[in-house]
């Protein structure tokens, strides 16, 4: 196996990786503070993709900027399906949430279907994402190496506010016991509802660069990046944001891995997720990182 | 400081507290005693809006009904919960962070006299709070309830699940809060130990206030001295 190749499917990996991570942290977080598999999650990465899409090719924004309106718009709606679906089932059985989950990812799924078809647009990528550079003697497109990179900044942002602010130490909290943070005088409701708005900016990340790798947008494109990150978030350890981390790598090597160097499995790539998702449940259920699975959160 | 009229409590169809009046005033230490499922812990509850009740609750002259849990502890009335509740997954020092959550100018220094009260905790500030022994983390319980300058401070079973010599510590503790100024309403099934520390008493029974008085009187009763003193 040449060198070369085998370094540029690594950094490949990484990149396919950080990607499910971004979309894992956000599954992982909304568990931890309500015990709720928030499926609708990949369909708000979806709408992150459409948002950077519409950003660039409908009003003419710069990458950046449409970035920005996707990540702000995600949060908005994420926050907003907390407001409106979530917070009047606070005291529902877990199940409800559930099933409410699904109806607003068939919502979202759907009401994309009808406005914008189901054809899968093409996504104005900004030609230097695509420009080849030499890394030393790796040729890779730019957005290869932006996407780790970015990973790795947002995360470090993100451990900061859940281990450094006092908003992050009442989501921590609040993983343990809701009751108990109403009587610090904090009001649990704002606090979940920021944790949707976190995890909902940071899939939005994730839907652009998919956006951007694949280079399109269609509607249902969430729903098997949703599912694979998912899976992420539970090998990794659900509740456990580094363990969320740990699994989108896994997940994202794996499936290049495999494909680059077993070419005739290329065909079972999607299901490599769902493997390691089935091993963990059967071996560690609790997952790499999860401990305690009433105790440990974050 | 704070009046109780009428005030029942209900979960579901079952009524936990049937109609109790009772008030406390600035600077008391007040004491609800009674056995397991008089209605202590409800009454409580239903001072922070946190279970389905009716009745008038003044709190410093304001009328309580159409406020949330949390923005009545904002205002300062605070409660350490039974069983305490410190958050395990979280350093005693975040403890103390998330009891001072809406007080960022004071948090600094009433962390310094937190750790001068409980020199105990100072030593374990970085730790995971559920490392602490249970008389730890009453004393961290109390402490991150009082990072939030509370007016009424309401204390649920204190002594639960304590050993006697540590029992005795959290009491003498509650007593200095007295002594710095802070009105405290008490809720024990020891019920010895909150008579002698208590201005005011009043003995819960199947949801009904039915004795009440000075509290240093109510030791020295013999109805009270059968029934919750053991002798």
């Amino acid at each position: 196996m040449d060198v070369t190749i085998f370094m540029q499917q690594m950094i490949n990996g990484f990149s396919l990786g950080s990607m499910y991570a971004l979309i894992a942290i956000g599954y992982t977080m909304v568990y931890g503070v309500l015990r709720l598999i928030n499926f609708a999650h990949g369909d708000i990465m979806m709408v992150g993709g459409f948002l950077g899409y519409f950003g660039i090719a409908v009003l003419g924004l710069p990458f950046a900027a449409a970035v920005l309106l996707a990540v702000v718009g995600s949060a908005l709606l994420g926050m907003a399906s907390d407001r409106i679906a979530y917070r009047p089932l606070r005291s529902a059985p877990k199940i409800s949430l559930l099933i409410t989950a699904i109806g607003i990812s068939f919502f979202l799924e759907n009401s994309f279907n009808v406005f914008f078809g189901g054809v899968p647009r093409a996504f104005p990528v900004p030609p230097y994402m695509e420009k080849m550079v030499e890394v030393s003697g790796l040729m890779m497109p730019v957005s290869a190496i932006l996407v780790p990179v970015v990973t790795v900044i947002l995360l470090v942002i993100i451990l900061w506010v859940l281990f450094k602010t006092k908003y992050g130490m009442a989501i921590r909290a609040l993983a343990f016991d809701v009751d108990t943070v109403n009587l610090m005088g904090i009001d649990a409701n704002r606090i979940i509802t920021l944790v949707f708005g976190m995890g909902s900016a940071l899939a939005a990340v994730g839907g652009i660069f998919w956006a951007v790798n694949y280079p399109s947008v269609e509607p249902m494109m969430g729903v098997l990046v949703g599912l694979k990150a998912f899976a992420a978030a539970v090998v990794g350890g659900i509740g456990s944001v580094g363990g969320a981390v740990i699994g989108g790598l896994i997940i994202g090597f794996t499936e290049v891995v495999v494909v680059a160097f077993f070419p005739e499995l290329g065909g079972y790539k999607d299901a490599f997720a769902f493997v390691f998702l089935i091993l963990i449940l059967l071996f560690k259920p609790t997952g790499i990182l999860g401990l305690d699975f009433e105790k440990s959160r974050f | 400081m704070i009046s109780i009229k009428n005030l029942h409590v209900y979960y579901g169809l079952i009524e936990a507290v049937k109609g109790i009046d009772f008030e406390v005033k600035e600077g008391e230490i007040v004491s609800l005693i009674g056995s397991n499922g008089a209605g202590k812990s409800s009454t409580l509850k239903a001072l922070l809006n946190s279970v389905k009740k009716s009745g008038e609750i003044n709190f410093l002259g304001y009328d309580t009904r159409n406020h949330k849990t949390h923005t009545l502890v904002q205002h300062g009335l605070s409660l350490v919960p039974e069983g305490r509740k410190i958050f395990i997954n979280l350093t005693i020092e975040e403890n103390l962070r998330m009891g001072a959550f809406n007080n960022d100018e004071n948090y600094e220094h009433l962390k310094e006299v937190m750790y001068g009260l409980f020199p105990r905790i100072k030593d374990k500030r970085h730790q995971m709070a559920g490392t602490l022994s249970g008389g730890e983390q009453q004393m961290l319980a109390i402490s991150r309830a009082l990072m939030g300058e509370p007016k009424l401070l309401m204390l649920d079973e204190p002594s639960l699940g304590l050993a006697p010599k540590i029992v005795g510590e959290v009491f003498e503790t509650i007593m200095r809060l007295r002594e710095e100024g802070i009105t405290i309403l008490l809720v024990e099934q020891n019920a010895f130990a909150a008579l002698k520390i208590s201005d005011k008493a009043y003995v819960l029974e199947n949801g009904k206030i039915v004795m009440s008085g000075i509290a240093s009187d109510m030791i020295g009763d013999d109805t009270i001295r059968k029934k919750y003193l053991g002798g």
